[in-house]
């Protein structure tokens, strides 16, 4: 499988990453190298093998439903590039 | 056994006991490495230095020490990867995004250290978000490696990600240093800097503050100068954590206890799979000098085989980038970060801060990690690869009924030169081969210097051990150590 320029824009739309036009096609010509390289992994037979979702077996623990934390607008807010009054600032997104 | 005059050459064992008879002060020792980290600025091994709050935990370990309050690890100076969050103390990931960060916390690894009585000497450098394999992803420099090839001036990686954490162990700017291991982050730059690196079990240092890549498959651990040293790191590393369920409640062993007890009897695995095609000779003999080591201590030798090796990078080009377009869809230019000036609207935001704060590798990686993600394509890759992923596991399951132990070389070649492989990606990659399995099973692995090339570089062997089971991976490792009698020191040539 390869992806095409199309592709290499939509998918940096969906990552919100942007893209200079003059870098699609460098963009697709790496991703088409590693995936060209990855494409082996379809020589194997996985049918009947369950996806692995943990790693190490465990039950993950329960913990009581209780605030162990907040209330500090100031430190969460202390490394925002723009704030105002413990608010985010963004730019305009409702009309 | 005479220390050296130099107190930046101890290990981190001699160290603790010189500073427990008081024949050394915690200041004093703090003192020595502030210098050499001043004077070892064209490796480029630090991000952050922090002299002053160094030495004024180093007077809090004295005074500890003069009212005979001790702790495990009192008054011993660690270099911390820029990847810990440590609170007041700015932690960038290697990234422009984070480059102005300051941690509101403290990570649990980096709190468990200084629990312990450990000094801070600064932040290390490392690969973007711990992607890549020499350190040169970094947005703030490439690290250069303290070793250099004989008759040699041309500067050569640490490896990477943790090549800030592995240079600054081998290049004597601490006594050990933090680090972790994603595909083989810790124990890939240990081996071509004749360090000490252990990954262990997956759960069995908690992630909590540790800036996240791939979070089934990252693991913080230490990189050290000897295999007691790490053994010493690592037991002051892990813990349960409630603060990262993924975190093990499995009790931390005295490692340093059962470190010298021997291989004899112990079963150690040999893959065929491990050997490649391409591979210099010279890693195939190293190899086999450490089986016929092991053998020699007492340990039987059987041939084992893990078929699925040959996928398991690929694998992880698929899990980790997954995973990766995931964690790192946090960094959006609003609650913390870079955030690029001039934009239209919000998503104008987004895209720019995100583009001008990821570097290439980090923007590459996102990619195929929100395709091999996106509708249509979900069950092709990420499905498939997690299918694979449970064989790659199996295959040690399997293997680990013969044997207790896995021995197999570390990387595929020593230290290379800065920028000679960074315009291939998949090249750069294949560093990982060795390493990455370990990963994608959650298992311990330790890198441990077991000779040098017709060149003078490192080189290393991997000790691979069942889950949890890091006490023998580093009793394997101290037997290797042993036997390898490994004592070059690279030459202080950036000390001008």
């Amino acid at each position: 499988m390869s992806v095409d320029k199309d592709t290499v824009r939509r998918i940096a739309k969906l990552a919100r990453i942007a893209l200079d036009e003059e870098r699609v096609e460098p963009m697709m010509n790496e991703l088409n190298q590693i995936f060209a390289w990855v494409e082996q992994l379809g020589e194997v037979d996985v049918a009947g093998v369950p996806p692995m979702t943990s790693v190490v077996e465990q039950r993950l623990r329960m913990r009581d439903d209780a605030v162990t934390a907040g209330g500090d607008a100031e430190a969460i807010t202390a490394n925002a590039p723009l704030s105002e009054d413990h608010f985010f600032v963004v730019p305009k997104v409702v009309e | 056994m005479a220390l050296p005059a130099d107190p930046t050459l101890f290990t981190l064992a001699d160290a603790r006991d010189a500073v427990t008879a008081k024949r050394i002060s915690s200041k004093e020792l703090t003192g020595a490495f502030v210098k050499a980290i001043e004077d070892a600025r064209p490796l480029n091994a630090f991000i952050t230095e922090t002299p002053e709050r160094a030495l004024a935990m180093a007077e809090v370990s004295d005074a500890r020490l003069a009212k005979g309050e001790a702790r495990a690890l009192e008054g011993l100076p660690l270099a911390i990867k820029d990847l810990f969050c440590t609170k007041g103390v700015r932690t960038t990931a290697g990234s422009r995004i984070l480059s102005n960060f300051i941690p509101p916390y403290e990570s649990t690894v980096t709190q468990n250290l200084w629990d312990a009585g450990a000094v801070m000497l600064g932040k290390v450098n490392m690969d973007e978000f711990a992607m890549g394999s020499s350190n040169e992803t970094s947005y703030f420099k490439p690290v250069i490696n303290p070793w250099r090839a004989k008759n040699s001036n041309q500067a050569l990686v640490p490896g990477g990600s943790s090549g800030g954490s592995a240079a600054s162990v081998a290049g004597f700017l601490c006594l050990g240093a933090t680090a972790t291991d994603t595909g083989g982050s810790i124990r890939q730059p240990a081996a071509v800097t004749g360090t000490v690196g252990i990954k262990p079990t997956y759960g069995r240092c908690s992630r909590w503050g540790v800036v996240a890549f791939a979070s089934s498959l990252d693991q913080a651990g230490p990189i050290a100068r000897t295999v007691r040293d790490a053994a010493i790191m690592l037991r002051h590393m892990a813990s349960v954590d409630p603060k990262d369920s993924t975190s093990v409640d499995v009790a931390v062993p005295d490692y340093e206890a059962t470190l010298e007890d021997g291989v004899k009897g112990l079963r150690i695995g040999i893959p065929k799979e491990y050997r490649i095609d391409g591979a210099p000779p010279e890693i195939e003999a190293l190899w086999q000098n450490g089986a016929q080591w092991l053998k020699a201590a007492g340990a039987e030798l059987v041939d084992i085989s893990l078929p699925h090796t040959k996928y398991a990078l690929p694998v992880y080009y698929i899990v980790a980038p997954a995973e990766a377009s995931s964690n790192l869809a946090r960094y959006d230019g609003v609650r913390y970060g870079h955030r690029a000036a001039g934009v239209k609207d919000i998503v104008d935001l987004y895209e720019k801060s995100r583009a001008e704060g990821f570097g290439a590798e980090v923007r590459r990686r996102i990619l195929i990690g929100t395709y091999v993600l996106s509708a249509g394509y979900y069950d092709a890759y990420y499905a498939r690869a997690q299918k694979l992923r449970t064989l790659i596991a199996r295959d040690f399951t399997e293997a680990f009924k013969t044997c207790d132990a896995i021995l197999t070389p570390a990387t595929p070649s020593p230290a290379f030169g800065l920028g000679t492989k960074s315009d291939d990606p998949v090249t750069m990659y294949l560093n990982d081969v060795f390493t990455v399995t370990a990963n994608l099973a959650g298992l311990p692995g330790i890198s441990v210097p077991a000779g040098l090339t017709s060149d003078g570089l490192p080189l290393g062997l991997q000790v691979i051990g069942k889950a949890f089971d890091e006490a023998t991976v580093l009793k394997v490792g101290r037997s290797v150590e042993q036997a390898a009698n490994f004592t070059a020191k690279p030459a202080t040539w950036w000390r001008v």
